[in-house]
Parts: structure tokens; sequence; C-alpha cells
């Protein structure tokens, strides 16, 4: 996904001097090149995530176009109280990019699972939050996000759904389906999407045919979408890579519970209240989780047999 | 540009105004504002470039407070200055007013940024002076901090990113008063020798009496090729008799006598 947010930051780069990205000391073998063309839009701060989010104010304060970048946990917890403070309040055009969701550095341990994010961004009032499933996605959102008020939160990750064709059809906030189907709808945000087409594949040979939705956009909401989903769909199942205290899944609850819509068949997949102590790699984190393929087939078949 | 003798009279009446504010919204921090009103009153009364009537002039000078719990000083040497009109300083911790506390931008003219957590003004300063670089203005940025908030290590990582980034139009000034929210701050967490320290991390330091005017005129008018940074030597409640150096005045609101007799003190009638 890093390639697409790169290709996006060139174009936007190119085209407006005020766009700048700024490093926190990560990025070896991807911003090089950048820098190199864009010398004065470019900026590694050094290892000093509280600063970078500092100096990211005073910059877009000053009318730039921010977009900082780290992985994990350090774009995002490291400096949430800079964030809250210095960018949110004063609506800031900073786009803050975390590489690295869920388990994709599943083998550097638990300072590198980046599984709360979702939900603490979620939580800041005016943030966009968006986690892409596709390169595609990625590309279009890191456009979308430049050119929106305010401060944006741009989660990338190492895997991406694999479709037959990704449409250029992405806007912030408006839910996309991956995969069409009638009798179930899963709801995914981010690269598990993967996962999520998988067992679509595998339940269509059982004739079970899934609706797969990205949630691309897990603030705002696309309220709507989601409820007419609920309303014409036999069995919902949400699915992130992430805890599953406020984030996806907890956001639809509450959509529910707001809109009194009830649902019959319901489930969420993510990581209960928990840190990973055991590392490997996403593949093995994600089913020791519950959050692949099989995991999902066994909760729609488990609709299917009520 | 006003002169010394200008400059002490607006102070002072920054200071009555802040009195008054803290004893009508009974709120704290007295001791902290009146530690830093020289300072405003040098910046305000005559360095820093800015059109009142127009407070988001491109070439202006930027102000930030990274001590935001002295706000009401900010408040008031805005009021005085023409930025809004001094009833509104009446405002201050009321409820349902914008006049906060801590500093806060929203809604009030001339506050560049909304502060109240220690460690933020020195990074986003620094960021506004990096942009200034990068567009070639010729305006400063100055920023005031407590000495208890450096404390906080983000502050040292933005001493080392504008001495890096030869930030030399960005100038830093310490409200050197020793005392920070318990106990004096070679108590708490030492900071000396501060001037080694910042002269390691690459500023040009000056050393003045906080609240001598002319001694804040010539250290914040220098030329300096490196970011500067001034160790403005000051005492906590200056200019109220009972609150000079009295730690308990961080919390404190003058009431009644106290009330009265800081007001004589400041040579203000009740």
């Amino acid at each position: 996904m890093r390639d697409a947010l790169m290709k996006s930051l060139f174009m936007l780069a190119e085209k407006d001097p005020n766009v700048m990205l700024l490093t926190g000391d990560l990025g070896y073998g991807v911003f090089e090149e950048f820098e190199k063309k864009y010398p004065k839009q470019y900026l590694n701060i050094g290892v000093a995530e509280q600063n970078m989010m500092g100096i990211a104010a005073g910059l877009a304060l000053e009318g730039k176009i921010i977009f900082t970048y780290s992985i994990g946990n350090f774009s995002t917890l490291r400096c949430l109280e800079q964030i809250r403070n210095d960018a949110c309040y004063h609506e800031l055009n900073i786009n803050i990019v975390a590489t690295g969701g869920g388990f994709s550095y599943g083998g550097l341990g638990m300072s590198h699972h980046a599984t709360e994010d979702l939900a603490i961004m979620r939580a800041l009032p005016g943030v966009t939050v968006v986690s892409p499933c596709t390169e595609r996605e990625v590309e279009l959102a890191t456009v979308e996000l430049s050119l929106r008020k305010g401060v944006g939160y741009l989660r990338i990750d190492k895997t991406k759904a694999e479709l037959k064709s990704d449409s250029d059809d992405f806007k912030i906030g408006r839910a996309r389906t991956l995969v069409k189907g009638t009798d179930y709808t899963i709801f995914v945000t981010g690269g598990i999407a993967e996962e999520a087409v998988k067992a679509s594949k595998i339940l269509e040979e059982s004739k079970i045919s899934l609706n797969v939705v990205s949630i691309h956009t897990l603030k705002p909401l696309d309220a709507r979408f989601i409820q007419n989903e609920i309303k014409s769909k036999k069995g919902i199942v949400v699915i992130e890579e992430g805890v599953l205290i406020g984030g996806l899944g907890s956001s639809i609850c509450e959509l529910c519970v707001d809109s009194g819509i009830t649902i019959n068949n319901f489930k969420r997949l993510g990581i209960d209240d928990h840190y990973s102590s055991e590392v490997g790699s996403q593949e093995f984190l994600r089913d020791k989780y519950k959050l692949n393929s099989r995991a999902i087939v066994k909760e729609v078949l488990k609709f299917v047999n009520k | 540009m006003l002169s010394d003798i200008k400059t002490q009279e607006l102070a002072r009446k920054v200071r009555v105004h802040a009195v008054k504010m803290v004893n009508k919204g009974g709120s704290s921090h007295i001791g902290s504002v009146l530690s830093i009103v020289d300072i405003l009153a040098a910046l305000y009364g005559r360095v820093m470039q800015y059109r009142s009537n127009e407070p988001k002039w491109v070439n202006r000078d930027r102000f930030i407070l990274s001590k935001g719990h002295a706000g009401a000083g900010v408040y008031a040497v805005l009021a005085e200055c023409g930025f809004f009109n001094i009833a509104e300083l009446g405002k201050h911790y009321q409820d349902g007013s914008i006049f906060s506390g801590h500093v806060s931008h929203k809604g009030v003219p001339g506050v560049e940024l909304s502060t109240g957590s220690l460690g933020h003004g020195l990074p986003v300063a620094s960021g506004m002076a990096l942009a200034a670089k990068i567009d070639k203005k010729s305006h400063k940025i100055f920023v005031v901090m407590s000495d208890g908030e450096l404390d906080e290590g983000s502050n040292w990582e933005a001493f080392m990113f504008a001495s890096h980034h030869e930030l030399s139009n960005l100038t830093a000034i310490i409200d050197r008063n020793k005392l920070q929210s318990m106990k004096t701050t070679e108590e708490t967490l030492s900071l000396e020798p501060l001037r080694d320290k910042l002269i390691a991390f690459g500023w040009n330091v000056i050393e003045v009496d906080g609240h001598n005017h002319n001694e804040l005129f010539s250290a914040l008018d220098s030329d300096t090729k490196k970011p500067k940074v001034i160790i403005a030597n000051t005492i906590k409640g200056k200019g109220v008799s009972f609150m000079e150096n009295e730690i308990s005045w961080h919390y404190r609101t003058p009431k009644g006598e106290l009330f009265d007799q800081a007001m004589k003190d400041l040579g203000e009638k009740t």
C-alpha cells in the first residue's frame, strides 16, 4: 500500500508546493526519491513524534498541507495529545499516515501491533478515519484527505484485498462493495478485506452468497448504506484487525442502537481486550485471533444452521 | 513602539486586569501570570510587529504562550493593545465564556495557538518558524515557556530541531521564576546548569532580568544566526507583595482584603 501512497504524494507535491511529507525517521527505501525530487517539501524530523506533530501543526497553521508518516503506534499514540490539542482543536489540514495496521508487523512484538489506533483516532472529534483495503483505495484516499478540511488518519497495511478489478468508485464516507452477494454481508475495514473476499469464494461453493463491503471510512460512517444492508440481509459479520472496543464493529452497534435497528444474526470479529505477547506472521496472528476467512465462514455457517 | 515608561504602564495595567479577572473568575495561576507580564509588555508594547485591527495580517510576528495557564495575561495584553474590547476581560472564567483559564484561540482575535498542556508551544513555534523560512518571510516567532515546563521532553526535541534547522527567526523566552507546581525547579527536577544545556543544544542564550524592560528590549531585538533563547529571571507573583515567590499563588484566588491589597500594590484604586 505504501507504493500507492507515494504515487499520490508525488502527484500532490508536484501540483502544490504547500504539500509536505514529514517522517519520524522511517520510510527507508521509500522516501528517497521524494526527498530528491521535492527537497523543500520533505522533512525527516528525527525519532521524535511529539515534535513531529507540533512541527506539523506549526506548518499547517501557516497554510501547509501536511502528511506525517510513521509506523504502527508511533504516528498516533506516541503523540496523541499533540494530535488532539495542536492538530484537531485547531482544525488543521494534517493527515496522519500509519503503516503497519493491525498485525502487519506481527513478528516485531506488541509495541508494533497497531490494534487500538482506529478506536482511539475515531474518538477524537472531527478526525476523518480511513483504513483502505486496496491500493486504489489508498491512492484515492490520500488525494481526498489532502483536500479535506481538518485532521485525517490514514491507516495502511501490508496486505490488501485481491479483486478481479478495482474501480475508482471511492469516496471518503461512502461504503464500497467489493464482492456483490445477496445472503449475508461482511463489513470489513483495511487489508484484512482479503480474508472476507476469500470467505466469499469459499461459501460460493456452498451456494451461500456473501456481500463484502469495504468500510474504508470509519468516520464519518456511511450510516444509510449500513442500515440498508442490515435491513436487507440475513446476517452481518464485521471483521477488523484491531480491538473490538471502539472499532468498526462498535461503530455499527452504536449505529443500530441509536437508530433503533435490531439485528438477529450479528457477529463482530476482532481482538478481545488483550495484548498479544505471542509473535508471528500476520497470517499466524490472524489465525490465532480468529480473524481470517475460516473464522468468517464458521460464523456465517452458524447463521445458516441456526 | 512604546518607550520603557509606556511599556511599564502597559505592564501595570495588564497586572491589574489579570488580578481582577482571577478574582472575578475565582481562578488560579495568578503568580504565573504576574511572572511574565513584563515580557508580554515588552513584546506587545514595543518589539512585535502586528495590526490589532487585522489580527491575521500575514507579515505579523507570531506569539505563542506555551505556559497556557498564564492565559489571563495574554488576554489582558491583547485587550490593552486593541485586539478586542477591554470589557470582554470580565468574561474570563465565567460560565459559557470563550476566555478559558488556559489560553484558547477560538473566537479570540490575536491568539495564535491554544495551549494548556505543557510542552506543546515550542514544537509548534518551530513549525511556524520553519514555514516562514520556507516561504522566505521575514516575520519572527516568539514563544514564552515556563521553566517547570522544561521537564517535558517534547521541548528538548524541539530545541534540537530548531538549532539543526537554523531557525534564527525563532525566539524562546523562558520564564525562569524557579518555582513549579509544588516546589522549586531545582528540588523537583533540576534544570541547572540551564544556560549550558541550551548552549549545548545549539541555541544563542541570553540571560536577563525578566522584569527589566530595557534588558528585555535589547535581548529581544538582538540579531542572531541561531535560534535565540532568553532566560528571563523572574519573580513568580511579581508586583503583588504577598504573592512574590509564594508557590501557593499558583493556586489561590485573591479575595477580599487580599484583593484590595493587590490593587494597592499595583497602584490601582478599588
